[in-house]
């Protein structure tokens, strides 16, 4: 495939004016699914369950079954609906999309069509640049999740040339609450900051409200961006592409870019832009096409004739909104004040959209600057290498561990690291590496002696000048000591030793 | 009034996956035609007061309580009826056009 040609950002924009949507898919992490009493992969409880054993009739649609909606899944997606500020219907029905695809077993999705539970509604955006960005919510409507495809054989791995497909339904009918923008104007050059963190901030929303895990790694949360450029002065709103398969922070940032080069480039031709469904693919930074909009996108949507209307009382609605938690721009305020970050530390924190991590590392145990540090430190630098979100690499409980042997002198900051890229390649509990690899700091005052009586006899010269008072020349020693002791020791203390051995301590 | 073209059936029918002969169209366009018309007296006597329905007894909210069911089934009661599996997954053929 021929690479697209892209248009520099900042020519693009001086061009066009960039208009996007963003659609959030939520997994939500109730004990079953929406429809079924089938326990739900997306609660930790059950994730990562060999495939087809999370599954009851009716999530193989097997005849006669019915469905049966989950009241708590429908609690949680009022809730959510809440706090993006959307108004609740008083009446709202599921309706059958209808489509033939091996991830569905029943040829057809329940969704909500027409009348979404969630409309009209915003959530406020903090950009990086500390620009603050209100986004219009059209709706937020309920629906299942659908099965898992694997395809195999063919040439390229790629569904094209597949010979067969495995189906895994464990995932058919979990409960999602999908989240759809209005179009989004004005954002200018900072719609790809902005497609990021908006993502970022329906986490930290899902998760404040404990209705989701989240995790973007899972698939817990699912983004697909749309966008449109039109030429500057124009009414008219350009053809769109929908990215899919965006799912990571970072890739959200790049894949919206991209598309704002690649159709600039083409519409400066004079081309025109198809309407489709793109891929993103993280390994080349770049998206391709798949399928065009067509007569396959003709659902024929109807209201769904096994299900009755959902019509939360007013008083469920006020019961729920009364719980909510702090909105997501106040409580931002309120932890950068607790933790007494400045705002670029603030900052840099929101940009890896670690909010959430930090948060709970500090409630784990760890100073706010300890669990800043390991999150937009070593960690951030360990995802980026492997182009993924440092979410995905460790839990707050290790980072809080790792804190915690840092601040009681088992690790120094050296070994820390080493200690962190341990936890990012998945081998354990920072005290397990700690253990398995040896790592922790020699605290044996005896080992250290030993080390240094070796390396003062070794340089007679050294241990002369520091005794005629030249104790920077005890720098060679310490080096000596550290490297014989695969740098597990706290310099500082072996300065101590080494001056206190050589006669001039105390 | 509702009509409906040759072109329609067949769209509809390519939509369902439903092969259907040149005759077969013909035939059903003149039936759905006729099924069209019998919904249409429907419209006539729904006047703005009636609400649409979906459903013919008038309920809402039924709602199950979030606990798993004892209905969950083994990988093997779940792939009995499958024509073809790995011992864990369905294996369904080749799909031709894009993931979903």
């Amino acid at each position: 495939m021929a690479r697209a040609e892209l248009m520099d950002y900042d020519q693009a924009l001086e061009l066009f004016e960039p208009v996007i949507g963003l659609e959030v898919h939520v997994e939500l992490n109730t004990e079953t699914k929406m429809f079924s009493p089938a326990p739900n992969p997306a609660n930790s409880k059950f994730h990562g369950a060999e495939p087809n054993t999370l599954v009851t009739p009716v999530c193989l649609g097997l005849p006669g079954s019915l469905p049966v909606v989950n009241g708590d899944a429908v609690r949680s997606s009022i809730s959510l609906g809440l706090a993006l500020g959307c108004s609740i219907a008083p009446s709202s029905r599921f309706a059958r999309k209808n489509y033939f695809y091996p991830d569905l077993a029943k040829n057809y999705q329940i969704s909500q069509y027409d009348e979404p539970i969630a409309f009209e509604g915003s959530v406020e955006v903090e950009l990086p640049n500390g620009r603050v960005f209100r986004v219009p919510i059209e709706r937020a409507h309920m629906e299942e999740d659908a099965g898992k495809l694997t395809h195999v054989g063919g040439s390229t791995g790629r569904i094209q040339g597949a010979e067969y497909s495995l189906v895994d339904y464990n995932r058919a009918g979990v409960p999602l609450v999908e989240i759809v923008t209005k179009p989004i104007f004005g954002a200018e050059a900072d719609a790809p900051e902005l497609a990021k963190a908006y993502v970022s901030t329906i986490r930290d929303i899902a998760i404040s409200l404990g209705i989701s895990e989240a995790r973007m790694e899972r698939g817990n949360l699912r983004c697909d961006a749309n966008v449109s450029l039109r030429p500057r002065g124009a009414e008219k709103l350009g053809t769109r592409t929908e990215t899919k398969n965006v799912n990571s922070f970072r890739s959200i940032e790049r894949a919206v870019r991209y598309e704002i080069q690649r159709q600039a480039a083409i519409l400066a031709k004079g081309g025109t832009i198809t309407q489709e469904t793109r891929h993103w693919h993280e390994d080349t930074g770049t998206t391709s096409p798949g399928r065009p909009k067509s007569d396959a996108d003709d659902y024929r949507y109807f209201p769904e004739p096994d299900l009755l209307p959902v019509e939360p009382s007013p008083e469920l609605i006020e019961q729920l909104r009364a719980a909510l938690p702090e909105p997501p721009a106040a409580h931002r305020r309120r932890l950068k004040a607790e933790w007494g970050f400045t705002d670029l530390e603030f900052q840099d924190v929101l940009n890896g959209g670690l909010l959430v991590e930090v948060a709970e590392t500090v409630a784990a145990g760890a100073s706010p600057a300890a669990a800043r540090k390991w999150w937009t430190g070593e960690l951030t630098r360990v995802a980026n290498a492997k182009a993924t979100d440092a979410a995905s690499l460790a839990t707050p409980q290790q980072v809080a561990e790792l804190a915690a042997l840092v601040e009681a002198g088992t690790l120094t900051d050296r070994l820390a690291r080493q200690v962190l890229e341990g936890v990012a390649a998945g081998e354990g509990s920072p005290q397990q590496i700690v253990d398995a690899r040896g790592l922790a700091v020699v605290s044996d005052d005896g080992a250290l002696v030993a080390a240094i009586d070796e390396a003062l006899a070794s340089q007679p010269d050294v241990l002369a000048k520091i005794r005629d008072g030249k104790v920077q020349a005890a720098g060679a020693v310490i080096g000596a000591v550290m490297k014989a002791m695969q740098g597990k020791a706290d310099a500082a203390r072996v300065r101590e030793l080494v001056l206190e051995r050589a006669g001039n301590g105390g | 009034m509702s009509e409906i073209n040759a072109e329609q059936v067949a769209h509809l029918a390519n939509l369902a996956r439903i092969a259907l002969t040149e005759e077969e169209i013909e035939h059903l366009t003149a039936e759905l035609g006729q099924i069209m018309q019998a919904v249409e007296k429907v419209s006539e006597v729904a006047t703005p007061d009636v609400p649409p329905t979906s459903h013919p007894i008038p309920m809402h909210n039924v709602f199950r309580d979030d606990v798993v069911g004892d209905n969950v089934l083994t990988v093997d009661q779940a792939l009995a009826g499958a024509p073809e599996s790995d011992g864990s997954r369905f294996v369904v053929s080749a799909i031709l056009g894009e993931e979903q």
